[in-house]
Order: structure tokens, then C-alpha cells, then sequence
């Protein structure tokens, strides 16, 4: 690692301010993905911005239709939430399929999502749910936030303050780890609210986080599994390594997404 | 037996420092005026080295040196050796290449060190060694053994990379067999290659002490007088007397802490150089790149069988990877600890099995838990598992057929087994297994949509190496005995100083356990002393499972020296003739007499020694002893797994584990047990999940954590384990070793539980989701469900 600014803002005013004039400057949020690339030395951030002691950051309530999720809620809290349980019980299984109990004690949604990890969980429910990813300056439709490997629409002086859900039961994760790592080798998160239906995939992307259009008629037309049998995505696009190759991954969104969607028709 | 001798499962004495924190691990040990290293490692997996500019890293705040290859030769510092002398068929001694501790004109793998730099901290030892400046011409590579004689020649010792073309059996009569059977089951085998993972990196601290010119070791090594006796007598840094070598607490070696490696040497030369002690410590990345791995293997095997099911014959090719230089022990891993136990637990008539150890563009390849027999065993019990399939009889009915009944049992392969009873452990195992109701619990698992498979694994090992006349006619450089001291204090308190080295195993405990056994005393009396070469006069160190058996022979032959010279002093004291003496239960007694010493008055009579003349008896009570064993030790044991397989995924799970393990006497049960968990988690992870993977650049693809599966406990069912003994016949305590069994059971047993259940021989290490997958679509017509 190497030497570094640390500044510990108390309110979302100061840490944007912070962040607008510190050159070169990261927000540190849970530090388990940003700590690891720094102490391998691939990230150098020459000021480091803690969002740990924001209060306003943190927390999770229910607004109208929509579950609001503050940016630092960390995953363990999101995943014991009884009101996320209760709401979307779909949704509380994606923090709680994150890493092991040291990770979930520590990271948080606002840092996942910002971070958009192409293998990471929450940006398939984000995707999947149609969220709407809040900042200190605007409001991002989940459909327009996820823009590639690692990237996002944040301007380099945005914060992520909330990330609102809309709710319905009709929704739900499935996960299929990735042998080594734990993170999604092919996640599949799929939600019916009224007439929409989303399915959205994580892990197997070559650029990341994705919507299944075909998927998502087949199960306009009746939301079971059955409806899903026979399709298949084209392993065209989809990420090839040594644990998966993109053929392997395209029969798992497949498997994922009827498992999924059987999940999703029990939670309804 | 008292409550803490032999076969007591005592509490591991150890643990509670461990597991609170209070260990003292090299890197716990801070020296004063400590300075730290950072190694430059090559990014390239073969290149030329055409210029070094070390100017710039120099310069930098707290830089203490940067040296390099040149500074190493200019010092006259001499290159790592391996040390087991292989001879091809040919009669052409090994190709042994130089192996410089810091690279000299060329690298050979990605991780090889080509400078240091020692600075006042780790941070500018690290932003140093980025500003080394290295000039490299990049060369083609080669990691694959199967590629490597037709790939670019590493080592201008070695033509087409080929170390040695070794073979051992009868060929010719082997090939008889093989024209005369009725069946032959074919196979061609990956043994996957791994990396160790011990949870403790390697670390070192060299100090030069000027006044004495005299050099201290701290090592994660798991046979310190060995390290020594490299370092002084090949490496040349500093005459044996002059080095002392200390392993203090060391958190798991796997064998990858045998090996003397560059980054010790450096540190001991560099603390010379800059007049400072210089620490080491891995992290986890650089382990990777640098720590020895195992396996590695490319084989193509061939059993013949005649017609009543009788193994006639075995063929055996092996390609093994080395690595790009020959590490300490490497060239025995695939010959005399692999091809000498492929006879398994059976009567095999006529074996021949070839070996060609070539070099490759990766780190190098070494002895790794259970080294050479894991692959052996691989290799024997896939085969007779596809035989039996192939045969159409029922695979533990094929075992029995063959099994060897009587002992000792001299196999075509150099080893003569001395004791086994391979029928007891499998019936045992059958039945713990519950195998008469498999097919019952497959339908069940049919039911729910998944794949249920069993699979066996009838192993045999060669442990406790091992008679020094006998290793020393296959070439090994040292002999292979341990040595032990029993120093009893005044007070009757035991010190026992072995050449063992614990790291994991539980000495502490066991050895202990050995001496309160013996004499009686509680096992909080006792100390065991190791790992430091000032302390303990010599020592072979661990691995091979050899402590129980060689160790702790030595301690029980030290122990009978002790017992024989204190009923001496007892005689005196008791005013006894010495033959009238008995000791039992920790009291010296007078035969046929009330009249008794304890153990403690004794101990205290032999140091005040008023009681006898110091010209008839020598005050004192300390002995030591060295003991060679007469023969290797031959654990051996029935495991079973089996597993389920997700057919929509190829997702494998273990749904459960019989172990049936013949380990001669057990001193601690439970430390068997841990051991035997341990053994079979490494295994799983070989067979399931492990893969060290290089591409054909020779970057390593798995060069961490996230790419490179560990077992976890959500990977392992809850084992079942239970034994069975026939007694050691070739050493005094009658153990065998534990060590190492698990993890040469295991991964057979889980393929050949996969294969059961998919209906595919063809399944490689590991079977990852995606490779049972890859076969369950490979198969020409899917075999249903039920
Ligand atoms: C061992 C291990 C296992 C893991 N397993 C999984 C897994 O299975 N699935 C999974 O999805 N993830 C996994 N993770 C990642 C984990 O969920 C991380 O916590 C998460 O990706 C990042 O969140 P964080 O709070 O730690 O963010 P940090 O690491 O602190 O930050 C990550 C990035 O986001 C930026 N950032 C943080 N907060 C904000 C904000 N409010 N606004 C704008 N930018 C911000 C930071 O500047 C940084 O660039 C794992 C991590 C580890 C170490």
C-alpha cells in the first residue's frame, strides 16, 4: 500500500465537498474491494474519504411502494432486515449470498454498486428490480447505471446516498458461485411487478450485469418456470475463463433463471 | 497406561497458544536494528536478462542495498541443490541445471527472483524495488510437461528439458503379461497440479552476528539441520558451526516448507552485506509464484486382468513437471515415492512404469502432502475402479480378489510390505458405508433429480521414511534416521529434544504422551524441544509421515538408555542388586519387596549422587539416541465417498465419507482423526477444486484466492472415521504414520464416486461444475436418472 490522506466526514456535506477538492480522491466505503487493490498496489488513491461515520448514509425504510436502502447499510444488515424479509424476501437473499460473515460485517450496497464488480450480486437485483440508484446530485434508473466492467454513470464527485427498490414478492436471486472466489460465476435475479417483468444477469457478462429480453416475454406470457424451458441465451458476449466458458455460462442463466423464477412464484 | 499415555486422546498442548494468539511464528520475531526485504520477482515466464540498473532503487530514502545475481556471484555464494540423485535407464546421471539464488543472465518462471532490496522498512523495500530498472529479451515458454521436449530449451544442461528417463520393473516380462490377458483397461491421466497453501506464508530473518562470524536463521522450514547442512555445505555462506538454524513455531508446511529456498539464503547473505538483520515474509500473491508446488503429472496407464478378475499386469508412462529448476527433494517425488507403490494393496506380478522428469517455464515442483503416493494411488485405484466397471464386477469384489494376504509381501517395485490386513478395512468400511443399501439411496437421489454416484479407494503408502542404507541405494544424499535426547531434570521433569519438527502435527502432545507412557509422569512434566539446530545436536525433520515412526522410535530408544541407567541409580538407592530392579507404573521397586523409589527420588539421586561412586556410575541423567528404521512403514486403508451430482449444473456434492484407516498403534486418537480430517479436506480439494494453472506463456492464471479454490468446510460432509490395526512390525512403538493418508485416499475415491454417478470415465482433476457438466453432455447416450 502506499502512503495515504484519510479524512472521516460526519455529514454527506462535508464528504462531497472533500471530494470536490482533494485531488485524486476515493470514497472508502466497506474497503473490501478497495482496501485488496490497494494493498496489491494497483490502486493509489492519494486521499482516502471514510463515509463510516455518516449517519444519513445508513439504513433501510419503506417509502410509498419502494424499499430505500442507504448507500452504507452494510450487506448483514440489509440481509436481517425484517423489513426487507418481509417486503422482498427475494431481495434480502442477495446481500445474505455475499461472501462470508467478515465480508457482509463490512461491505455495503452503495460500495458494491459503485464498484460494479462484472461478477458482484447486487447490481442483478438493482437491474432486475428497476432500481433507482440515488446520489448526492441526481437520480440514476438502474438500466442506465451499469455501463461496463468496473464502470458506472458516477461523475468522479458523486456520492451514492440511497438506492430505492421498488417493491414486489414476485421476485428472487439465484446464485451460482464461482468455485474459488464465492462471487457469481452466474447470477440470475428475476422480479414480475404488475406487467413487468425483469430478468437480469451478473457473472457471466463480458461487459458485465445484463437484461434477458427473451426471458423476460416468455415470462410476461405466464411467470413459471416451465415457460423458460427450451430457451437459451447465445454464449456470444459472455465471459470465457478457466472456471467457466461461455457456453457453460449461457446453459446457467438458463438453470439459474428457472430456479429463480420457481423461488419467485413461492414468494408471491 | 496412564491417563496421558499411549492411545489416551489427550488435548493438544499446543493449541491453546495457537489458538489464542501466543504462537511465535517467524514473523512474530522481531530482531533489533531489523531491516526488510523485497524481492524483484521476473514478470516473464523466459527471458534473457540483457542489463539490471539498480541506480534509481539506490537512491531512495531508507534503502539499505539492492542487490543482484551479480553481487551473489561476486560473493562467491553457491546455488540451491536438489539432493536425490536420479540415474535415466541410460545410466546417465539427472540433468541437474544451476539453480542461483537470485537470477544470473536469465529467468526461467514468472516469480524468480531477480534482485533484492533491503530497506529500513517493508514500504520503501516495496517502492525500491519498483524502480529497478530491468532490461528483459523474452524468450519463448513452455508450462505444459506434456510440450516441454519439443518446447525451447530452458537449461543448456538438459536437451528436449528432460531431467532424467527413469524406469523401474521388469519390461519385458511385464509386456508378457500384457500379451497373455483377457482384459485391458486403458487410462490416460492428469494428475493436477497445486499449490500449497500453507495458512502460515514463508518467512526468514538472516542475522550476521560480526563478533563471532557467525550467521542465525529464522525459518518456516520443517527440517532446520537440513537447511543448515544446504546452506553451509553447497550454498557455502557459512560453516556448519557457524550457522544456527531456528524453526520456531511454523503454521502448516504440506511439504512446501522442506525445500531450502532462494529468499532464506538472501536473507542470511543480505544481513551479512548490510550488517543488519534482514526479515522475509511471503505474502500471499508472491506464495503463489514462488512457494514449490506438487503433482503435476501426465500419465497414460494400462492394467491387464485374466479372466477371473486377477490383475496380471500394470503399464505405467508418467510425464513429470519439475519446474523450472530442481528443487531439494524433487527428483524422488516421481520415482522412488511414486512408481514403488503402485503395486497398492494388491498382488501384482509384474509392474514396469517409466518416468521422464522434464523442466518447464513454471516454479518449481516438489514434495506436496503425500508426494507421490496421492498420484500413485491415483492411478491404481482408477484403474481398478474402471476395471472392475469394464469387467462388470462389483468394484470392492475386484479389490478383494487381488489383495495381498500374506506378509511380508515383497512387490515387484523394490517395497516389501511388513504388515496389512486390506480385507478387515474394506469390510469395515462397507459396512460403515452402508454400501448393501446404495442403490436404494441412488433411486432417492434419482427422485430429486440427481445423479448419485460411489466410489472407492483402497490405498497404500510408504511412510516414515526410511532405512538410510536403503534410501541411500536410490540415490538420496542424507540419510534418513532421527535423532532424540531425554534429559531428565533433578526434579524428574523431562525435556525430550527431537530432530522432529511439529508444525501442525502435534508433537508437543504425542511425544509427550510417548514419555509419560513410559515413566509414568504426568505429560505436563514434559517439554518437547525442536526446531533449532543450536538446541537439538541433528536431526532429518517432517515430512513423509515419519515422526511417529522415526521420531518417536528414536525418543522410545532414548527412553530405554534413561530407564536402564536410573534403575541403576534406583539399585544403589534401594541398596538392590540392579537385576532385582523393576520399574512400572512410574516406581522403581525391589522385586519380590515393598521396598520402592519414585521416579522423582531417583532423578534426584542421579544428579546429587551421593548415594554411589562417581567412578562406578556417572552422575547424570541424560541419553540420547539415533534410530534407523529397518523399513518403511505401509499404512493403508478403505476409503469411500459418494456424492451427488447436479446434472443441470454439474454441480458435485459429497453427501458422504467412510475412512477406515490401518495406522499400526495410535498414540492420540484424536490427533489421528484431525490429521485424517485434514488429509481428506486436501484431497477433496485436488479432486474437486485445486488447480494451479499456468497458460502457455507461462503466466500463472491462478495467482490468487479468488482464482485458485481452496476446500471449505461447506465442501466436506461430516467424515466417518474409524480404523483398524495390525501392528508396525518394523519399529518398536509398532505406529505407522498418519499424516499424510487422507489426502492420498481421497481424490481417488471422489472420482471414481463422479464417474459412478455421471456414467463418464473421462473426468478431469478437478471436477469443477463446468468439467462434469462438459461430460454428463459428452455422454453418447444420456444414461437416465434412475
Ligand atoms: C473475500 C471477499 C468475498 C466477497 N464476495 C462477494 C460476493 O460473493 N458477492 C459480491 O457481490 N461481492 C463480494 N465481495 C465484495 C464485497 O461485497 C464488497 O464489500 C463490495 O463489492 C464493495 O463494497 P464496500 O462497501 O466494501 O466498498 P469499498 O471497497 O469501500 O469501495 C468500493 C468502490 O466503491 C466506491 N464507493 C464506495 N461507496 C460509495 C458511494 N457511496 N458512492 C460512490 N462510490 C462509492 C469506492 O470509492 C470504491 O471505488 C467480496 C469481497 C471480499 C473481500
Amino acid at each position: 500500500m502506499y502512503a495515504f490522506d484519510f479524512h472521516r466526514p460526519t455529514t454527506l456535506r462535508q464528504a462531497v465537498s472533500l471530494l470536490a477538492k482533494s485531488e485524486d480522491a476515493k470514497l472508502l466505503a466497506g474497503g473490501h474491494s478497495l482496501i485488496p487493490v490497494m494493498k496489491l498496489r494497483l490502486a493509489s488513491p492519494r486521499t482516502l474519504i471514510d463515509l463510516s461515520q455518516i449517519q444519513e448514509l445508513t439504513g433501510v425504510e419503506l417509502k410509498g411502494r419502494s424499499l430505500v436502502i442507504g448507500a452504507m447499510t452494510r450487506h448483514r444488515d440489509v440481509a436481517n432486515s425484517p423489513i426487507v424479509q418481509e417486503a422482498m424476501p427475494g431481495l434480502a437473499a442477495v446481500p445474505a449470498s455475499i461472501g462470508d460473515p467478515h465480508v457482509r460485517n463490512r461491505g455495503t450496497i452503495g460500495g458494491s454498486i459503485a464498484n460494479n464488480d462484472p461478477n458482484a450480486d447486487y447490481p442483478a437485483a438493482c437491474l432486475g428490480l428497476g432500481a433507482t440508484i440515488i446520489t448526492n446530485k441526481r437520480k440514476i434508473p438502474a438500466d442506465e447505471f451499469f455501463t461496463g466492467l468496473f464502470e458506472t454513470a458516477l461523475e468522479p464527485d458523486e456520492i451514492i446516498t440511497k438506492v430505492s427498490f421498488p417493491i414486489t414478492r414476485k421476485c428472487a436471486y439465484e446464485k451460482f458461485k464461482h468455485p474459488a472466489s464465492g462471487f457469481a460465476l452466474v447470477g440470475v435475479f428475476v422480479a414480475k411487478r404488475g406487467s413487468e417483468v425483469r430478468v437480469a444477469v451478473t457473472g457471466a457478462g463480458a461487459s458485465g450485469v445484463f437484461r434477458v429480453p427473451s426471458f423476460e416475454e416468455a415470462l410476461k406470457k405466464r411467470f413459471a418456470p416451465k415457460s423458460l424451458e427450451g430457451l437459451s441465451i447465445s454464449p456470444e458476449g459472455l465471459a470465457s475463463d478457466i472456471h467457466a466458458s461461455a457456453e457453460y455460462r449461457a446453459h446457467l442463466v438458463g438453470v439459474m433463471a428457472r430456479r429463480a423464477t420457481a423461488k419467485a412464484v413461492a414468494y408471491g | 497406561m496412564t491417563g496421558t499415555g499411549i492411545g489416551a486422546a489427550v488435548r493438544r498442548k499446543e493449541d491453546l497458544r495457537f489458538i489464542t494468539g501466543r504462537g511465535h511464528y517467524t514473523d512474530d520475531i522481531s530482531r533489533p536494528g531489523q531491516a526488510y526485504a523485497c524481492f524483484l520477482r521476473s514478470p516473464h515466464a523466459h527471458a534473457r536478462i540483457r542489463s539490471i540498473d539498480t541506480s534509481a532503487a539506490a537512491n531512495l530514502p531508507g534503502v539499505l542495498a539492492v542487490l543482484t545475481g551479480a553481487e551473489l556471484q561476486a560473493d562467491k555464494i553457491g546455488n540451491l541443490i536438489c539432493g536425490w540423485m536420479i540415474h535415466s535407464k541410460d545410466g546417465s546421471p539427472m540433468k541437474m541445471a544451476p539453480h542461483p539464488a537470485l537470477a544470473v543472465g536469465k529467468v526461467c518462471y514468472v516469480g524468480d527472483p531477480v534482485a533484492v532490496v533491503v530497506a529500513e522498512t517493508l514500504p520503501q523495500a516495496k517502492d525500491a524495488a519498483e524502480k529497478i530498472v530491468v532490461d528483459y529479451e523474452v524468450l519463448p515458454a513452455v508450462a505444459d510437461p506434456a510440450k516441454a521436449k519439443e518446447g525451447p530449451q530452458i537449461h543448456e544442461v538438459a536437451p528436449r528439458n528432460t531431467i532424467y528417463e527413469w524406469a523401474l520393473g521388469d519390461k519385458a516380462a511385464t509386456d508378457a503379461a500384457f500379451a497373455s490377458a483377457r482384459h485391458v483397461t486403458r487410462l490416460d491421466i492428469v494428475n493436477n497440479r497445486l499449490a500449497p497453501n500453507a495458512l502460515e506464508p514463508r518467512a526468514a530473518i538472516g542475522e550476521y552476528d560480526a563478533g563471532s562470524d557467525s550467521f542465525t536463521l529464522w525459518n518456516t522450514t520443517q527440517n532446520p539441520h537440513v537447511a543448515r547442512l544446504v546452506i553451509s555445505a553447497f550454498v557455502g555462506l557459512a560453516p556448519e558451526h557457524k550457522l544456527r538454524v531456528i524453526a520456531p513455531d511454523v503454521g502448516g508446511g504440506f511439504g512446501s516448507k522442506i525445500f531450502i529456498y532462494p529468499e532464506e539464503v538472501v536473507a542470511l547473505w543480505a544481513s551479512k552485506r548490510v550488517g543488519r538483520p534482514v526479515k522475509w515474509t511471503c505474502d500471499r500473491s508472491e506464495a503463489f509464484l514462488a512457494d514449490a508446488h506438487g503433482r503435476d503429472h501426465v500419465t497414460h496407464a494400462e492394467m491387464a486382468f485374466d479372466d477371473k478378475g486377477k490383475i496380471v499386469g500394470l503399464r505405467v508412462h508418467t510425464i513429470a513437471n519439475l519446474g523450472a529448476y530442481m528443487s531439494t527433494f524433487s527428483s524422488s517425488i516421481p520415482t522412488y515415492l511414486y512408481a514403488t507403490l503402485l503395486s497398492g494393496q494388491y498382488a501384482i506380478p509384474h509392474i514396469y512404469c517409466e518416468v521422464d522428469a522434464v523442466y518447464t517455464n513454471t516454479v518449481p515442483v516438489d514434495a506436496y502432502r503425500g508426494a507421490g503416493r496421492p498420484e500413485a494411488t491415483f492411478v491404481v485405484e482408477r484403474l481398478v475402479e474402471v476395471g472392475a466397471r469394464e469387467l462388470g464386477i462389483d468394484p470392492p469384489e475386484l479389490r478383494r480378489r487381488n489383495f495381498i494376504k500374506s506378509f511380508p509381501h515383497q512387490t515387484p517395485v523394490i517395497m516389501t510390505y511388513d504388515a496389512g490386513d486390506y480385507e478387515a478395512s474394506l469390510r469395515k468400511a462397507l459396512e460403515i458405508a452402508d454400501y448393501k443399501n446404495f442403490p436404494k439411496r441412488k433411486r432417492e437421489s434419482a427422485r430429486r433429480g440427481k445423479l448419485r454416484g460411489i466410489g472407492f479407494s483402497t490405498y497404500i503408502e510408504a511412510c516414515g521414511i526410511a532405512p538410510s542404507q536403503a534410501v541411500g541405494s536410490l540415490g538420496a544424499g542424507v540419510g534418513l534416521w532421527e535423532s532424540a535426547e531425554v534429559r531428565v531434570n533433578p526434579t524428574g521433569s523431562v525435556e525430550v529434544l527431537t530432530g522432529s519438527h511439529s508444525h501442525g502435527q502435534g508433537h508437543e502432545t504425542t511425544f509427550a504422551q510417548l514419555v509419560s507412557d513410559r515413566l509414568g509422569i504426568p505429560i505436563e512434566n514434559v517439554s518437547v524441544i525442536h526446531g533449532d539446530t543450536d538446541k537439538v545436536q541433528f536431526g532429518m525433520g517432517t515430512y513423509g509421515s515419519r515422526s511417529g515412526a522415526v521420531g518417536m522410535s528414536a525418543i522410545a530408544k532414548a527412553l530405554d538408555k534413561v530407564e536402564a541407567k536410573a534403575k541403576k541409580v534406583a539399585s544403589h538407592l534401594l541398596e538392590a542388586a540392579e537385576g532385582d530392579i523393576e520399574f512400572k507404573d512410574g516406581k522403581f521397586i525391589v522385586s519380590g519387596t515393598d521396598k520402592s523409589a519414585t521416579w522423582a527420588d531417583v532423578a534426584l539421586h542421579a544428579y546429587i549422587a551421593h548415594k554411589f561412586s562417581g567412578q562406578e556410575l556417572e552422575p547424570g541423567l541424560k541419553e540420547g539416541a539415533f534410530y534407523d528404521p529397518t523399513n518403511f512403514t505401509f499404512p493403508a486403508g478403505c476409503h469411500i465417498c459418494e456424492v451427488e451430482v447436479d446434472p443441470d449444473t454439474g454441480e458435485v456434492t459429497i453427501v458422504g465419507w467412510t475412512a477406515v484407516d490401518d495406522f499400526g498403534v495410535v498414540i492420540n486418537p484424536m490427533i489421528v482423526e484431525g490429521q485424517v480430517h485434514g488429509g481428506i479436506a486436501q484431497g477433496v480439494g485436488q479432486a474437486l477444486l485445486e488447480h494451479a494453472v499456468y497458460n502457455s506463456d507461462g503466466q500463472l492464471v491462478t495467482g490468487s484466492l479468488m482464482d485458485y479454490a481452496m476446500p471449505r468446510a461447506g465442501n466436506l460432509p461430516s467424515y466417518k472415521v474409524d480404523m483398524t490395526v495390525t501392528r508396525c512390525p518394523s519399529n518398536p512403538l509398532g505406529v505407522k504414520g498418519c499424516g499424510e493418508a487422507g489426502a492420498i485416499a481421497a481424490p481417488a475415491a471422489v472420482i471414481n464416486a463422479v464417474t459412478d454417478a455421471v456414467g463418464v470415465e473421462d473426468i478431469p482433476m478437478p471436477a469443477t461444475p463446468q468439467a462434469v457438466w462438459s461430460a454428463i453432455r459428452s455422454r453418447a447416450q444420456p444414461r437416465q436418472a434412475a
